[in-house]
């Protein structure tokens, strides 16, 4: 069973997992995992690879969805709606709770093009005006619009890898999401470009909820204010990112934690 | 049939050399010790054989193609040959007589004028061939006799051998692209033999096709060999009407294919329609001669036409296009799958349903791989035949109704090639200059499709 530290009490969740199993086929890949996602702060899921970290991210905007042997059980509520339920509506879904990958993957189209993507399909801009309004502010958000202000119309694959995952991540908040889950997105980074990342995500902490999956231990504690350790497809412990790693009660986790494996 | 012997010969006797290099490298190797030898015994046999069989097939090679040329002249400097008329058809005609009579493919003379020649040929030919056979026998005995003796211990034959076959497998693929370059050559002597009598400006630009093969051909009328109409039909057949078919069927097909069947049905329909690719065309023909033209003439009879034509550049640019779809939809199946699947999920998670991720994603960014495998199909379009010829007619009409009949290029060099017009005629030379331009156009559309595919492979690794 979880355990899970005392003092959460500011916790306001806007996400919560119920006794979530997700299965592919008849593999299960994630033990009843519950779990609050406050709305404040940023969530860092760590844990050796393997461990279902992806799988439970990718359950919370429905990502799963395109995998056909998929299945997940349990309940998931955002804002208290189950997001499960046979009437809600994915597209909806996922405007709400956008998402950013492992390895950037801008669309081959211009860098305007990639940020007023989402804003087109779910028609947030009413002309030209305020697309172009929503591009810069995301732009800005995402810290890349100075760099790329003159040049909104080269390709956004020519971009440098850090860029492009900035990229990504302004793409994300066009659509002006309320969660932001992001799969280890500085894993294909160098520490230069990690760091303007970690920055970021240090801004745009308290605007939106962010989850973020990371192997590294570091960037969890310098980023999160909560911390979630998975083990083997369950959840093994969870609570402040200063408790889990200064006073882990886990004997699993503190292994993790000081490296004797994983 | 003496090249068949000789090549026999040839063969028997690499076949000894092979035999006795072994023998010979045994027997260093009995008294040597199995570690002197350089080469296992194979090799030194092959070594001989090599050098026994090679230069004999070259040569006879050579010779089955030098040694006519010398029967002839052999035989024109006889003095049966100053009765001869000095040029055309008779001439040849004469000479071929007497050729066959004198290698006992004809039984007699009917020209009293070849019955001359008989003798004369009889002998060079003997002449020739005997002289060929003592060649290449001793091309044979002497490159067995050199490589025999030079097998020692401690002589490389592994390498040597080795470095023969990659020669001999290198000739092997330069046959295909020497052979198109002799097409193209040919091609390009025929065209500037056909353009020294029709200007090209006429040919290129005129609007009006009817050569005449009984016309006198030392005064063609230019004004008889405007190839607009063919282009015109060539096009409007193969890079419209086919095009108009198979590009919206063929993507749609890539688009089901990669994006929504189930794997099951996946692996039923992609083989079933790379099936349609090898359809023989003229089974289609047959589809679009006897079904379609006469289905698309009643439908127009039906909606009022007066008099439509039983052929129709519609029939055939249908049929075409069917038959074009697995070429479109196999490009387009290949460059989709190759979008990596990061695009595909970072538009799902944007909130995008498949298929507006399918519209403004995956195919966009799988264009550069559609617009070739496009370029492609119209290349094999317009340089289809046999649809054509049974389905569109060899009327050359300029017209953009396409119930009426049309021909093309393809159609042209076929009524060109096997009309009544004589080889060194105009009309039939023609077909050699729209043969040109045909290959010309085919080879730029593939030429750009094939560096299309290129860079956009590169963009994705
Ligand atoms: N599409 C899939 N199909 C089948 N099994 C999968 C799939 N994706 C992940 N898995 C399995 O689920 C488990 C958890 O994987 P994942 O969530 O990617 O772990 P993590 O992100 O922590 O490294 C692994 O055992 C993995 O092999
Ligand atoms: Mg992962």
């Amino acid at each position: 069973m979880t355990v899970v530290h005392p003092n959460l009490e500011d916790t306001e969740a806007k996400m919560s997992a119920r006794d979530v199993s997700v299965f592919y086929g008849d593999k299960q890949a994630i033990d009843n995992v519950s779990i609050d996602i406050p709305t404040k702060y940023v969530t860092a899921f760590i844990g050796p690879s393997g461990c279902g970290k992806s799988t439970f991210l990718r359950t919370l905007n429905r990502m799963n969805d395109t995998i056909p042997s998929a299945r997940v059980e349990g309940e998931i509520l955002l804002d208290g709606d189950d997001i499960y339920r046979s009437k809600m509506d994915v597209v909806q879904l996922r405007a709400r709770v956008g998402m950013v990958f492992q390895k950037p993957n801008p669309f081959p189209k211009s860098i305007y093009e990639n940020i007023a993507y989402g804003p087109r399909i779910h028609g947030l801009a009413e002309g030209k005006q305020e697309l172009d309004a929503i591009v810069e502010t995301s732009l800005q958000r995402a810290g890349l619009w100075n760099e790329v202000k003159d040049r909104l119309d080269d390709s956004g694959t020519a971009l440098s890898g850090g860029q492009q995952q900035r990229l990504c991540i302004a793409r994300a908040i066009a659509v002006d999401p309320e969660v932001i889950l992001m799969d280890e997105p500085c894993s294909a980074l160098d520490p230069i470009a990690t760091a303007k990342i970690e920055e970021l995500i240090d801004e745009l902490n308290g605007r939106y909820a962010i989850v973020i999956v990371t192997h590294s231990m570091q960037q969890a504690a310098r980023v999160s204010q909560r911390t979630a350790f998975f083990h083997l497809g369950k959840m093994v412990e969870y609570g402040r990112t200063s408790d889990i790693f200064t006073n882990p009660l886990e004997e699993r986790t503190k292994d993790y934690i000081t490296g004797r494996y994983g | 049939m003496s090249v068949t012997i000789l090549l026999l010969l040839a063969l028997g006797l690499g076949l000894a050399g092979w035999l006795a290099g072994r023998a010979r490298a045994w027997s260093f190797r009995r008294s040597a010790g199995a570690g002197a030898l350089a080469a296992l015994p194979s090799y030194h046999a092959w070594y001989v054989a090599l050098w026994i069989v090679v230069p004999m097939v070259v040569f006879i090679a050579a010779w089955s193609v030098i040694g006519p040329q010398l029967v002839s002249q052999h035989v024109l400097a006889s003095p049966a040959a100053a009765d001869l008329p000095a040029f055309g058809f008779k001439r040849e005609s004469l000479l071929a007589e007497a050729r066959a009579v004198a290698t006992g493919a004809a039984p007699a003379v009917f020209n009293d004028g070849a019955r001359a020649l008989v003798e004369p040929y009889r002998e060079a030919i003997g002449r020739y061939q005997t002289i060929g056979i003592v060649v290449a026998l001793l091309l044979g005995f002497l490159g067995g006799a050199w490589s025999f003796l030079r097998i020692k211990p401690d002589f490389t034959a592994r390498t040597r051998v080795e470095r023969t076959v990659m020669v001999i497998l290198l000739l092997a693929s330069l046959v295909a692209i020497l052979t198109t370059l002799g097409i193209f050559v040919s091609l390009v002597f025929e065209t500037v033999r056909f353009f020294g009598m029709v200007n090209p400006i006429d040919f290129l630009f005129g609007l009006h096709w009817g050569p005449d093969p009984m016309a006198n051909p030392d005064n063609p009328d230019p004004s008889r060999y405007g190839a607009i109409p063919l282009f015109w039909g060539t096009i409007f057949i193969g890079a419209i009407i086919a095009m108009i078919v198979a590009i919206p069927l063929g993507l749609m097909s890539a688009i089901y294919l990669t994006q929504y069947a189930d794997p099951r049905l996946r692996s039923w329909v992609k083989p079933a329609l790379e099936i349609l690719a090898g359809v023989p065309t003229v089974v289609y023909g047959y589809f679009a001669a006897l079904t379609v033209a006469p289905f698309i003439r009643d439908l127009a009879l039906a909606l009022g036409a007066s008099n439509p034509s039983s052929e129709s550049a519609l029939a055939a640019g249908l049929v075409m296009g069917v038959m074009i779809i697995p070429f479109v939809s196999s490009m387009a199946d290949d460059s989709i799958a190759a979008v990596p699947q990061a695009m595909r999920d970072g538009s799902l998670a944007m909130g995008a349903t498949t298929s507006e991720t399918i519209r403004r994603v995956l195919v966009p960014a799988a264009l550069p791989g559609i617009v070739a495998g496009v370029m492609l199909a119209i290349s094999r379009a317009i340089g289809e035949t046999m649809i054509v010829v049974m389905a569109a007619s060899t009327a050359a009409n300029l017209s953009a109704n396409p119930l009426e009949a049309m021909t093309t290029v393809t159609v042209q060099i076929v009524a060109m090639l096997t009309g009544e017009g004589s080889f060194d005629h105009p009309a039939t030379l023609s077909a050699f200059a729209l043969g040109f331009v045909l290959f010309l156009v085919t080879l730029g559309l593939n030429f750009v499709a094939l560096r299309v595919v290129k860079r956009f492979r590169e963009a994705y690794e």
